[in-house]
């Protein structure tokens, strides 16, 4: 049991960032033009480096300089930058398109350094216009379900392959198989100054679970966990489970009761034909002619000329 | 480059002052950019001042600044509106500020620059005539590349092409023009690509996709080889119709470090403000603790420079 403050939001801290590496496989991270997701990518990045394990970065948007920003020594020595941002498609070389981004990924999927290794795509939005659909969905299935055993062991590598998702520049397609991929979503969004990190897992043989983190990083990329907003002003619903029952508090009756459902189904339609209808309508009895017409002509009424005297018959 | 030899990149900073700034970087109700040495200051600081009884509001920017900041992306963009009053101060701002500047201007004539470069103080002539300005007219040289013979391809070659993708040779054109030079040239500060507009390559059948390689070359060799600065014109159909243009719009946003956007009146045309500015900074590989990266502006456009005020605050309604 936590005594303090801040040992609970320490806790929170590494619980978040631990349950997005622990698990392995593809994260994707998504983010916005308002809300950029490259900072929760680099503070998992330094947390999975703080943690001695293998990092392989494949950058493609921005700079080696930049993306190194705010490491220390430390943690830039345990990277290894896979820079595709000088010349992504080999024009300068003046080679056609043959290595560059796919080159790069093949090697990563046969790579067979032992131990836990994160790999980090900087960004899949990068990728996905430059590669074919499908040669970059089996990449990165090989890339998160990478298995090691040499010496026919059956150990499974530990590998979390963690990829930046821009969602503005795809269409639901391309969004939706990614995440068919991914064993945990991250949506990075945020609401009055503060940022929001809505969280999906999925699990097999289990229900996907979701939270939302308020957060915020600091400039030497640790992660500070927030109170964050009241619940009513969370940005994001859940996109694939329902958070509320719409069922409820509805000011009309979506449900019948027995009596009403008995009532329902002993009334016959107006325009439904039975033999009891036929009957009374061939044979109208004494009850039939229920209904009269009272009609009272008005004065004017009484109009003398046969409006059809103009009709030559 | 400074005195000391180092290089200095110029991070514009933008200095937005109403009637009555007696600031020896800006004219009077002018957009201006100072060209001040990068003095390490690493946060931003949003001054208000009041000047006596008068009601002028002065709003003075400062992006954060390092010493050797390595090159920024602007992106200007608009909607509904006319953005282009932005790129007309950013040239003259540049010019200025003593840059080699490559305009690749697609839009407009040269004379047309010129004309509002000289209201706003600057002659692209002499710059031209000097060697500080290298000038791509798309008007005239999209002439060039249909009735003369070329023997290196035409920086708008791909306009002859069937699959009109390739803007390599536009991209060699512009860093064959600010790559570094011997000494025998002055010495210019920081390169600067200026571009005008990137969403006409879209109308002349240029893919978005090649559109952004396009522009990633550029930051890379401009912004992070060259230490200079990119900025680059884009219109926002805001209509959701235009795919390719909203995929291009995005694709930049997310590169930008700085994003003017400005629009158009939802309330529709008035006369005494044109529309409103909207600022945003975005580091893409630095975290932001605060979210007060953003602010909003309106202005209006006068003969030789642009007022800008709060919202709602506007002169003519106060």
């Amino acid at each position: 049991m936590l005594n303090n403050n801040d040992n609970w939001r320490t806790w929170r801290k590494s619980e978040m960032l631990d349950s997005l590496l622990a698990f392995g496989g593809l994260v994707l991270l998504r983010d916005s033009v308002e809300w950029e997701g490259r900072s929760l990518l680099k503070a998992l990045i330094k947390k999975s480096a703080l943690c001695r394990e293998q990092v392989h970065i494949l950058g493609c948007e921005v700079s080696k300089e930049e993306f190194h920003e705010g490491f220390t020594s430390d943690i830039n020595n345990c990277l290894v930058y896979h820079d595709l941002f000088r010349d992504p498609l080999n024009e300068k070389m003046g080679r056609p398109f043959l290595g560059g981004p796919l080159g790069a990924l093949t090697a990563m999927c046969r790579r067979t350094d032992p131990g836990p290794v994160t790999i980090a795509l900087d960004s899949l939005s990068w990728l996905l216009p430059h590669l074919p659909c499908t040669t970059l969905h089996q990449n990165l299935h090989a890339l998160s379900h990478q298995n090691s055993s040499p010496g026919g062991s059956s150990s499974v590598q530990q590998v979390c392959v963690l990829g930046l998702l821009h969602e503005e520049l795809h269409g639901p397609g391309p969004l939706g198989a990614l995440s068919s991929l991914a064993q945990t979503e991250v949506i990075v969004g945020g609401t009055v100054g503060q940022a929001s990190a809505y969280i999906l897992c999925r699990r097999p043989q289990q229900r996907p679970t979701h939270q939302t983190n308020w957060f915020s990083i600091l400039p030497d990329f640790s992660l500070d966990v927030q109170e964050g907003p009241p619940v009513e002003s969370q940005p994001h619903p859940d996109p694939h489970t329902s958070l509320v029952d719409p069922m409820t508090h509805l000011t009309f009756n979506l449900r019948l009761s027995k009596k009403e459902r008995e009532a329902k189904d002993s009334l016959t339609l107006p325009f439904q034909f039975s033999s009891e209808k036929q009957q009374a309508l061939l044979c109208p009895g004494q009850g039939q002619a229920t209904s009269h017409i009272f009609y009272e002509p008005d004065a004017y009424d009484e109009d003398q000329e046969d409006p059809d005297d103009d009709l030559d018959i | 480059m400074d005195s000391a030899g180092s290089v200095v990149s110029v991070a514009p900073q933008l200095l937005i002052q109403s009637a009555g700034s007696r600031s020896s970087e800006c004219s009077r109700n002018s957009i201006t950019f100072s060209t001040s040495p990068l003095t390490g200051r690493s946060r931003q600081d949003v001054a208000w001042s009041r000047r006596g009884q008068s009601r002028e509001r002065s709003c003075r920017l400062h992006p954060g600044r390092r010493a050797h900041d390595p090159g920024k992306l602007t992106l200007l963009c608009d909607a509904k509106t006319d953005g282009s009053f932005l790129v007309h101060h950013f040239l003259s701002f540049y010019l200025r500020a003593n840059c080699k500047v490559c305009f690749l201007a697609l839009v407009q004539s040269f004379s047309h620059y010129n004309i509002v470069g000289q209201k706003l103080g600057v002659s692209l002539t002499v710059a031209r005539e000097r060697g500080q300005l290298v000038f791509l007219e798309g008007l005239k040289s999209s002439m060039d590349v249909f009735f003369q013979a070329h023997k290196e391809p035409h920086p708008l070659q791909f306009l002859r092409e069937v699959n009109a993708g390739n803007l390599q040779p536009l991209f060699e054109f512009v860093r064959e023009a600010l790559k570094p030079v011997d000494n025998r040239e002055p010495a210019w500060r920081c390169p600067v690509l200026l571009v005008d507009d990137l969403s006409l390559l879209l109308s002349l059948g240029v893919g978005a996709v090649a559109v952004l390689d396009f522009v990633h070359y550029c930051r890379a060799t401009v912004c992070c080889e060259f230490k200079g600065n990119v900025v680059a014109l884009v219109h926002d159909s805001g209509d959701g119709e235009d795919e390719e243009n909203d995929i291009l719009l995005n694709g930049l946003s997310h590169q930008s470090h700085l994003i003017l956007r400005t629009e158009g009146l939802s309330t529709g045309f008035c006369r005494d403000v044109h529309g409103q500015l909207k600022i945003l900074w975005r580091r893409p590989s630095q975290p932001t603790a605060q979210r007060d990266r953003s602010l909003i502006y309106q202005y209006k456009i006068q003969d030789k420079n642009v007022s800008f005020f709060a919202k709602g605050m506007s002169p003519a309604v106060l």
